[in-house]
């Protein structure tokens, strides 16, 4: 991809191999990254803050792929915005919690003190890591021939960059990429496990058809919902039958 | 202006780590913490990204690729966590399970 810009801007007279479409893809990307990231924290509306993390995951598509890893942004919009985004609406949907019921904050200027030392992370990452290379003798491509760094992905990606990526995760990184398959045989058949019904008494969601009926009306399921929820809160706070007998 | 120096890639993907980082301290929904958590997740990944292309090699993206994966598998468990908290609870907020044992 930024071949294909540095081509396109190389067709420009008196323009520098480093593209300015790159510089301006950036910008609109990393506006639209930020933008959606704060929103998904400020916003009260899970299923809102779920969808504003599927425009950042496509955002973040779009930089890697003008970082020339092509086949993780595909990967990216695949697995992320597609697979794991699709579980959590489920879950929130499945859940029906749409928003935070409570605001106040347990510990005492709690939200004060971590943006604080949000900030404080802010600018020691940026001063430390990125600092040195703000400048515009850190373009790649314009480094290209004067140093050792920057030179050689575009050479790794001749035959493509899927088969860059695999032939290295088949040679030399094969043992990480099967313990990867146990990994994800493990983690399907814990969720199978975890998400088995265990009929007890304390389980909300399995309460006796009587209540449970009440929800299946179209209508006001809302209002019936919270209604069973402040049961449910009122019912926690003097610690329901059943939970007593416990030793 | 042309071209865009690695810090801003950089300072993007600390940005990005940060507001995650901020989201799990400020938020009380465990799901909206796990959003964040995914957020985190990849702007690491971004960073692993950029270091692949200053270095002109395929091992930060490989690397990279695996983090998806763990990620992947870190989504399964941990909603079906949080679906079994909510049965429990009848909420989902972070402060509701304070006690070791009901």
């Amino acid at each position: 991809m930024t071949g294909v810009l540095a081509q396109a801007a190389q067709g420009a007279p008196g323009e520098v191999v480093g593209s300015t479409a790159e510089f301006w893809v950036f910008v609109v990307t990393a506006v639209v990254a930020l933008w959606t990231g704060v929103s998904v924290i400020v916003l009260r509306n899970a299923v809102h803050a779920a969808l504003m993390l599927v425009i950042n995951f496509f955002a973040i598509a779009v930089l890697y792929a003008v970082l020339e890893a092509q086949f993780l942004a595909v990967v990216q919009i695949i697995v992320y915005a597609g697979a794991i985004m699709v579980l959590f609406l489920f879950v929130l949907m499945l859940l029906g919690i749409t928003s935070e019921t409570r605001f106040t904050e347990r510990v005492r200027g709690q939200r004060t003190a971590a943006v604080l030392l949000g900030v404080a992370l802010l600018v020691l990452l940026v001063g430390a890591g990125a600092g040195p290379y703000l400048g515009s003798d850190a373009i790649c491509p314009a480094q290209a021939g004067s140093g050792d760094l920057c030179v050689g992905l575009q050479a790794r990606n001749n035959n493509g960059n899927v088969a860059g990526v695999g032939r290295l995760l088949f040679t030399t990184y094969m043992w990480p990429f099967e313990v990867t398959s146990a990994l994800l045989v493990i983690a399907a058949l814990g969720a199978m496990v975890l998400g088995k019904r265990h009929r007890a008494d304390e389980d909300v969601t399995d309460r006796p058809p009587d209540s449970a009926g009440a929800l299946d009306d179209d209508e006001d399921t809302d209002v019936e919902a919270a209604g069973v929820r402040g049961e449910l809160v009122a019912a926690g706070d003097d610690r329901p039958p059943g939970r007593e007998e416990r030793p | 202006m042309s071209g865009v120096p690695v810090g801003w890639y950089i300072a993007l993907s600390a940005a990005l780590f940060t507001t995650g980082l901020v989201g799990v301290l400020v938020r009380r929904s465990v799901v909206v913490m796990f959003m964040c958590i995914e957020l985190m997740l990849n702007s690491v990944n971004l960073a692993l990204i950029t270091f692949s292309r200053v270095h002109g090699n395929l091992d930060g993206q490989v690397l990279s690729f695996f983090v998806i994966v763990v990620a992947a598998a870190e989504v399964t468990v941990g909603l079906a966590l949080i679906v079994n908290l909510f049965r429990l609870m009848g909420s989902t907020d972070a402060d509701d399970p304070d006690r070791l044992r009901s």
